[in-house]
């Protein structure tokens, strides 16, 4: 089973965000796969330990994008894809995955893994446009696969503890639930086998995609709350007894 | 303008966020002076189409199929793009709902168009839309326009509008028009199967009046009695953000967010969480919110009536002493 698993890099969960008009200031702040992709590529290296296989981790971005990549093979994939575009944050959802499904149509992928968003944008919409571009069936929210032949019977997850099981034949894309499986650490042993491991770079130029942008993000700014937060200082113990006496008494709820 | 939105039904009944997605458009037309056509999906659907010709919209659009019976990607795909290419709208709104995010962008894409999605409202800048959406978790918000021709495609988040502020038809019934689409079995390329629940649903956190729920900061399940402790001598039902329930400290149906429980208590209190989009999307209904994390700048601060920046395993223990002293006296 060749799978190709889409991995985006994210700024690190913790970095402080510097605004900078309509996206953030990539200077002085840590870069890290983005954690949705990570349980994609964890069900990719399982799928491929029971089944065969390879898994290619694709990646677009500047240069930095390599590291999340080598990570990526440090777990268990076998080799990489980095497509080139120092503006990569800028392009809208269907220019992203146009340049993706490019990439893509030059491989023999069976399956088609992405996380079901990204931590920096959040559009949430890559794998089910890479189906549509590559003109494949697909299923997103996707909790458990189960690859018979050329067929999957797939879990899916819906709202309120909802589940389906849905049937969706091979090839196919499919948008990955964080929670299916617990991630895996790179071992010692990957990271050095990663190193030997080929990593093939073209830049999104050399694709061809041609693309006229959809939607434009004006700019970015903390939000403006509607809400007035009353804080509370002092000791725990003083914060403590302030918050239980304005629940009882202002609030009313307790 | 025309204006389309798509709605909703799950199970045979109502997806609630559709009437908030045809408020957000009638108050959109309102402003653009436009139109609202309401699309009603599926299979022996007649009698919701005729529930929505009573609402204020210019016309119900009925499409019916025995291949839309059941909700497949493919099988809406295919018929909603005959139907808004015969329709024509300038914009297309849809819920944000996972079946939403499951067939609305290859829609967009089939004719060549983009999805702004999970937007948490818009504004009217002398004519032009400005969608605005959520970025980094919810750390900060976007404003986002569409870029070239229409038809442009929009959805709104759960909570965003209030579906009681849908206004009925002042004259009468709008006329239903059945609209007929062409769909073969071979297009249908996923089958759906069985639907199921798999929490025992010993507890609906719904009914909850109060609760008192984990996050990320919680750190280990071995602290989890401490926030256990709050919770009992409040009274409150103890609760959790997705991570802690996937790590199996606590089972599926405690989940609060956009694949858990949807609650709207007198009282949330949020122990370490960070206020994901994904969470709050669950819980931001709540009277009041009280949010402790040692982070100031945690988003779950910006819907919080009360906040402690602190230490939560300084301030649970304060916490169950003032809480139990409240009690007895």
């Amino acid at each position: 089973m060749n799978i190709i698993v889409c991995i985006k890099q994210v700024p690190a969960k913790d970095a402080p965000l510097a605004i900078s008009g309509s996206w953030i200031k990539e200077s002085d702040i840590g870069f890290e796969m983005n954690e949705p992709d990570s349980y994609a590529l964890e069900e990719a290296l399982r799928l491929k330990e029971k089944h065969g296989g390879e898994v290619i981790a694709l990646s677009m971005g500047p240069e930095r994008v390599k590291q999340t990549i080598k990570e990526a093979l440090a777990k268990g994939a076998d080799r990489g894809i980095h497509i080139v575009d120092d503006n990569f944050a800028q392009l809208d959802p269907l220019g992203a995955a146009k340049s993706l499904a490019a990439a893509i149509a030059k491989e023999k992928a069976d399956l088609v893994l992405t996380g079901l968003q990204s931590d920096d944008h959040g559009f949430g919409q890559t794998g089910v446009l890479l189906a549509a571009l590559l003109d494949r069936p697909h299923a997103t929210l996707i909790m458990a696969i189960e690859v018979d032949g050329a067929k999957m019977k797939l879990k899916r997850e819906l709202e309120a503890g909802w589940f389906q099981h849905i049937e969706c034949p091979l090839p196919g894309v499919l948008s990955i639930q964080s929670g299916i499986n617990k991630v895996r650490y790179a071992t010692l042993k990957g990271i050095m086998a990663a190193k030997k491991k080929e990593i093939a770079t073209v830049s999104r130029e050399s694709l061809g995609v041609s693309h006229e942008p959809t939607q434009k993000i004006e700019k970015i700014y903390v939000p403006t709350k509607t809400k007035k937060t009353e804080f509370l200082t002092g000791t725990p113990k003083e914060m403590a007894g302030k918050l239980v006496e304005k629940l009882k008494f202002e609030a009313r709820v307790i | 303008m025309k204006i389309l939105v798509i709605t909703e039904l799950r199970q045979g009944k109502w997806n609630g966020t559709s009437f908030e997605t045809l408020v957000a458009a009638q108050q959109i037309a309102k402003e653009t002076s436009s139109t609202v056509s309401a699309v009603v999906i599926g299979k022996g659907v007649g009698a919701f189409a005729d529930e929505l010709a009573g609402k204020n919209v210019a016309e119900v659009l009925l499409v019916e199929h025995d291949l839309l019976e059941a909700y497949t990607p493919d099988g809406f795909c295919v018929a909603l793009k005959q139907v808004i290419e015969s329709a024509k709208p300038d914009l297309v709104l849809f819920p944000h709902t996972y079946q939403v995010r499951d067939f609305a962008p290859k829609l967009a894409a089939m004719l060549g168009k983009g999805m702004i999605g999970d937007c948490i409202g818009y504004r009217n800048e002398g004519g032009k839309l400005v969608f605005v959406r959520q970025m980094f978790q919810g750390k900060t918000a976007a404003d986002v326009t569409f870029t070239g021709s229409a038809p442009w495609f929009a959805s709104f988040q759960s909570g965003a509008f209030r579906a009681d502020l849908l206004e009925a038809n002042a004259s009468g019934k709008a006329p239903v028009n059945k609209v007929a689409v062409t769909l073969d079995a071979a297009q249908i390329r996923t089958k759906p199967l069985d639907l199921f629940k798999e929490a025992k649903s010993a507890v609906d956190l719904t009914q909850a009046p109060l609760i008192v729920a984990i996050g990320r900061g919680i750190k280990a399940p071995e602290n989890i009695p401490q926030a256990e402790a709050v919770a009992k001598a409040m009274g409150a039902e103890i609760a959790a953000s997705r991570p802690i329930c996937d790590e199996g400290w606590l089972p599926m149906e405690r989940q609060i967010g956009s694949s858990g429980q949807t609650v709207a208590p007198k009282l949330y209190l949020a122990l370490g969480i960070s206020g994901a989009i994904q969470h709050v999307v669950g819980m931001k209904g709540a009277r009041t919110i009280v949010a402790i994390n040692k982070d100031q700048n945690a988003p779950i601060f910006e819907i919080a009536d009360y906040g402690v920046v602190g230490d939560i395993f300084e301030i649970m223990p304060a916490l169950t002493e003032a809480l139990e002293k409240a009690k007895s006296a």
